[in-house]
């Protein structure tokens, strides 16, 4: 046990005085509470609730909400941040109701998912409020008791004086805690006593889930809702010139048509505000598909205002831009000299097109805007931010603007840019009713911010005797280059040269699942397999001993890994898949490793080739995100991000004509699909009490690689450009 | 716009709208049942299964006017208690992520075992292609068909 400065004050640590009539009646809002998952609950609802602090409300009967502070999109936050709050509370996770906090800058901190990083940096604060919450109901029974502080324990949900044999549950004494002052600083749990965090736990949503109960964004509704769908420019590079909207006005259940404009033309961008199309026409109507068939009808004339581009420009430009000096941004020793002096040189170039997020629900919110408030619900990965965005747009201050975050179909970093959540409050306040905004699939796809696409040129130079000399890679992208200049190999190899450049354009780009490392790590990885063969050396062996050389005499200072862990995870793989067994035959194996998000991982790829479909027979994992929260559903995070991972290496392609997506739903777009996927996934945790850190993007970049590696042991023949489906000439 | 007489999960509705509406908006806009998701409104996700009878349909491309009397099944009215062994299994692998795909999987894959209750994995994974799972669940979702399959 340690103790801990609370460093949280009032501020953090609100605490409501109780209520007169009965205290917090909750009740089941439709944003509100769900139970565990898989288990019944031994506790009826409570007559009573007494808020704790802003993270936990006790009831009369012991029943325990925890506020669940982050955006759930997926990475299953809802049920792994409140383990952490309970477990340091010390109780049955089975008296435990999780409830969806609302966007609330005075109690919680970094509401946003992105990064992999809720677990990461939410761990103390979460572990904080669950212990000042026991410390103030172990203080209210040793008041009560009249015994010292020191002889009240906890266990699961129970309060304990041993001498005198006194036992109470939390819901005795939860009125008194919540009259307390916050104590000066509380004792945490020791890692070895964890009794819930560690343990598998299932998704606290699982039951709403697979009943279909409405959870998402999409599901929401309010009395006298409208629904509302927008209609953008088909093509990035093109506005809005006409409307004539006679015919789809004066369709059954249309209520108004009309334009409207996301952002001013002084408003200065936040980060989250990307969007190519400012200028939009609105359709507002009953129901959703009245609306829809309001917004076929529509009549609009859009103008080129800037270049239109195309797939086939990009390519000539990246390859253009390739062939030019680029901007270093690490040099170490010497590479060109060691380029001049080399008995050969491997020079590989990787390619990937603009990707799609393609949440499975599409980006849609509720807005209700009035003069007195703006109040949102729906999906957004940054409420914090949005909340600013929209207080500027609607000229309204922060504290009359409300969001609520439901569940949400899938995040992969597009609701981070909430443009939608202004559009939606600009239409509710025009039409003067709640509305609920919903994007078509084709709205979704072609109004993206995409995944940019990508272009890496890998040297090695070689002495007469195959050993490595120097390093370089040269990489760009439309419009940003995916280059990590001080990541592996960078600090392994004395002469390393990492350059980047990128091309301007009118497509706009976003945050996709582990932004720029989804494709620089397959590049690399597979670059570093065919390095190894060219040099006769074991692929493992070989980024083992280049991790060796940077954890014993590291080249540079700003190395971005530590070479142990790294080393961990694929040690941990060659075990685990029994590295250098005999593979039946057709088989081919391919090992990769990443280090992205604070966590490292580790992937063996075994896959057939049947007749140009490749079957993925199995992935072996091997992860380092140092303590695990919840073990069972951190392997399904590191399943899925594998099985995302192969599936766009191999298939998803967003392709341009003259600015417009050439995919726009899902009979063009390819995603994997059940009969692609992997016929098994294995997932082994490096045993670490280190600081946990997130699993929501780290699994994806290195498969890219593993794949690719795979590919080439199966078939004999490298493949270099994504998707690899498209590009291998013995695949599709 | 035109009344429609629909038994849905075992209930009779009435509903007046117009005939080209797929079942899919007049279970969510008109009866409020938001179980069943769109996902991409042509048929390619599989988001919006449903059962029409014992056959599992895409609801987002299926007009109002084509259901007749045929009773319509979705995700809400699967099991009584949400205990159907398909419901079971999914809470059992903790199946779900992001979960919104996971109504028109279950739907499918309970279509799937009702016409086959033993398949292989051949049959599970032609039967399930039509529906995606961007997260990447498929394993799991699987592992849950095959677990309630062996029974």
């Amino acid at each position: 046990m340690t103790l801990v400065k609370t460093k949280y004050g009032r501020r953090s640590f609100i605490k409501t005085t109780v209520l007169a009539s009965g205290g917090m009646l909750l009740g089941f809002s439709w944003l509100a509470g769900c139970r565990p998952s898989g288990q019944e609950s031994a506790t009826e609802w409570p007559d009573e609730w007494f808020e704790i602090n802003g993270f936990i409300k006790i009831g009369d009967n012991g029943l325990v909400t925890i506020m669940s502070p982050n955006p759930e999109i997926g990475q299953n936050v809802k049920t792994s941040m409140p383990m952490i709050v309970a477990e340091e509370l010390d109780v049955d996770w089975k008296q435990v109701v999780v409830e969806q906090a609302p966007l609330n800058t005075e109690i919680f901190t970094r509401q946003l998912a992105g990064g992999s990083q809720s677990i990461r940096q939410g761990w103390h604060s979460l572990r904080m409020a669950g212990a000042t919450a026991r410390q103030l109901l172990r203080q209210a029974a040793a008041q009560a008791w009249q015994v010292p502080l020191e002889e009240v324990k906890t266990q699961a949900g129970t309060l304990k004086h041993t001498p005198s044999g006194r036992t109470a549950g939390y819901g005795t004494f939860a009125a008194a805690a919540a009259r307390l002052p916050i104590p000066e600083e509380v004792p945490l749990k020791d890692p070895k006593d964890f009794r819930i965090i560690g343990t598998s736990r299932k998704n606290v949503d699982g039951n709403k889930i697979v009943t279909g109960e409405p959870l998402f964004g999409i599901d929401y509704r309010r009395d006298g809702m409208l629904i509302a769908m927008i209609a953008h420019a088909p093509a990035f590079g093109m506005k809005l010139e006409s409307l004539d909207a006679e015919v789809a006005r004066r369709m059954p259940g249309i209520v108004d048509v009309f334009t409207i404009k996301t952002f001013a033309d002084d408003y200065e961008r936040q980060w989250c505000d990307t969007a190519a199309f400012n200028e939009l026409v609105a359709v507002v109507g009953q129901t959703t598909w009245q609306v829809w068939q309001a917004k076929k009808a529509l009549r609009i004339k859009w103008a080129p205002v800037a270049e239109l581009e195309s797939s086939s420009l990009h390519r000539a430009r990246m390859r253009a831009m390739a062939s030019q000096p680029a901007q270093v941004l690490r040099r170490d020793g010497n590479p060109e000299a060691m380029f001049r002096k080399a008995a050969r040189i491997i020079e590989r170039t990787y390619t990937a097109p603009f990707l799609a997020h393609n949440t499975l629900e599409p980006m849609n919110f509720f807005a209700h805007v009035t003069e007195e408030r703006a109040e949102l619900v729906g999906p957004t990965q940054t409420p914090e931010f949005m909340e600013k965005t929209l207080a500027a747009r609607l000229g309204m201050p922060l504290e009359k603007i409300d969001i609520q975050m439901t569940r949400q179909g899938g995040g992969f970093g597009r609701r981070l840019y909430g443009h939608f959540m202004v559009e939606a409050a600009l239409i509710s306040k025009k039409v003067q009713a709640p509305v609920k905004l919903i994007y078509t699939r084709e709205d979704d796809m072609s109004f993206g911010n995409y995944r940019p696409a990508y272009y890496a040129t890998y040297r090695a130079a070689l002495d007469e005797n195959n050993q490595l000399l120097a390093f370089h890679v040269c990489a760009g992208g439309i419009p940003e280059s995916p280059l990590f200049p001080n990541r592996f190999p960078a600090g392994a190899i004395d002469h390393y040269l990492a350059e980047s450049w990128s091309v301007d354009s009118n497509i706009s780009i976003g945050a996709w699942r582990a932004p720029r490392s989804n494709f620089i790590a397959g590049a690399e990885q597979a670059f570093l397999d065919e390095l190894a063969e060219a040099m006769g050396q074991d692929p493992i062996e070989f980024r083992l001993a280049l991790l060796e050389r940077a954890k014993n005499d590291p080249v540079g200072a700003d190395n971005d890994y530590d070479p142990a862990r790294y080393a961990g995870v694929l040690e941990l793989v060659r075990q685990k898949s029994d590295w250098g067994k005999a593979l039946p035959e057709g088989i081919g194996r391919g090992v990769a490793a990443y280090y992205c998000h604070n966590s490292y991982v580790a992937q063996v790829v075994d896959l057939r080739i049947d007749a140009g479909k490749p079957i993925i027979e199995n992935v072996c994992c091997a992860v380092d995100c140092g303590l695990v929260v919840n073990p069972d559903a951190a392997a399904n995070m590191v399943e899925g991000g594998t099985v995302d991972g192969i599936g766009h290496a191999l298939y998803s392609e967003l392709s341009f004509r003259d600015g417009a997506p050439e995919q726009t739903n899902f009979d063009r777009y390819r995603l994997i699909r059940h009969s692609e996927a992997p016929k098994n996934i294995e997932v082994h945790f490096v045993d670490s009490h280190e600081h946990p850190t997130g699993l929501g993007e780290p699994p994806l970049p290195p498969v890219m690689g593993a794949l690719a590696n795979a590919i080439y042991r199966a078939t004999g023949q490298r493949v270099y450009h994504q998707p690899f489906i498209k590009h291998h000439p013995l695949l599709g | 716009m035109a009344v429609f007489h629909l038994n849905v999960n075992g209930k009779r509705y009435e509903v007046d709208v117009d005939p080209s509406t797929p079942i899919l908006w007049v279970l969510r806009d008109h009866l409020n049942l938001v179980g069943t998701k769109y996902g991409c409104g042509i048929a390619q996700c599989g988001a919006c299964t449903i059962h029409l009878g014992d056959a599992a349909v895409r609801s987002c491309i299926l007009p109002v006017s084509q259901v007749g009397t045929q009773p319509i099944t979705t995700i809400e009215g699967l099991s009584a208690n949400g205990d159907h062994p398909l419901q079971r299994a999914w809470i059992e692998h903790d199946v779900p992520q992001c979960g919104y795909c996971q109504a028109g999987q279950i739907m499918n894959a309970a279509a799937l075992l009702k016409a086959n209750p033993h398949p292989t994995d051949e049959e599970i994974e032609a039967a399930m292609n039509g529906n995606l799972c961007r997260c990447g669940t498929y394993t799991r979702i699987k592992a849950a068909i095959k677990s309630v399959a062996k029974r």
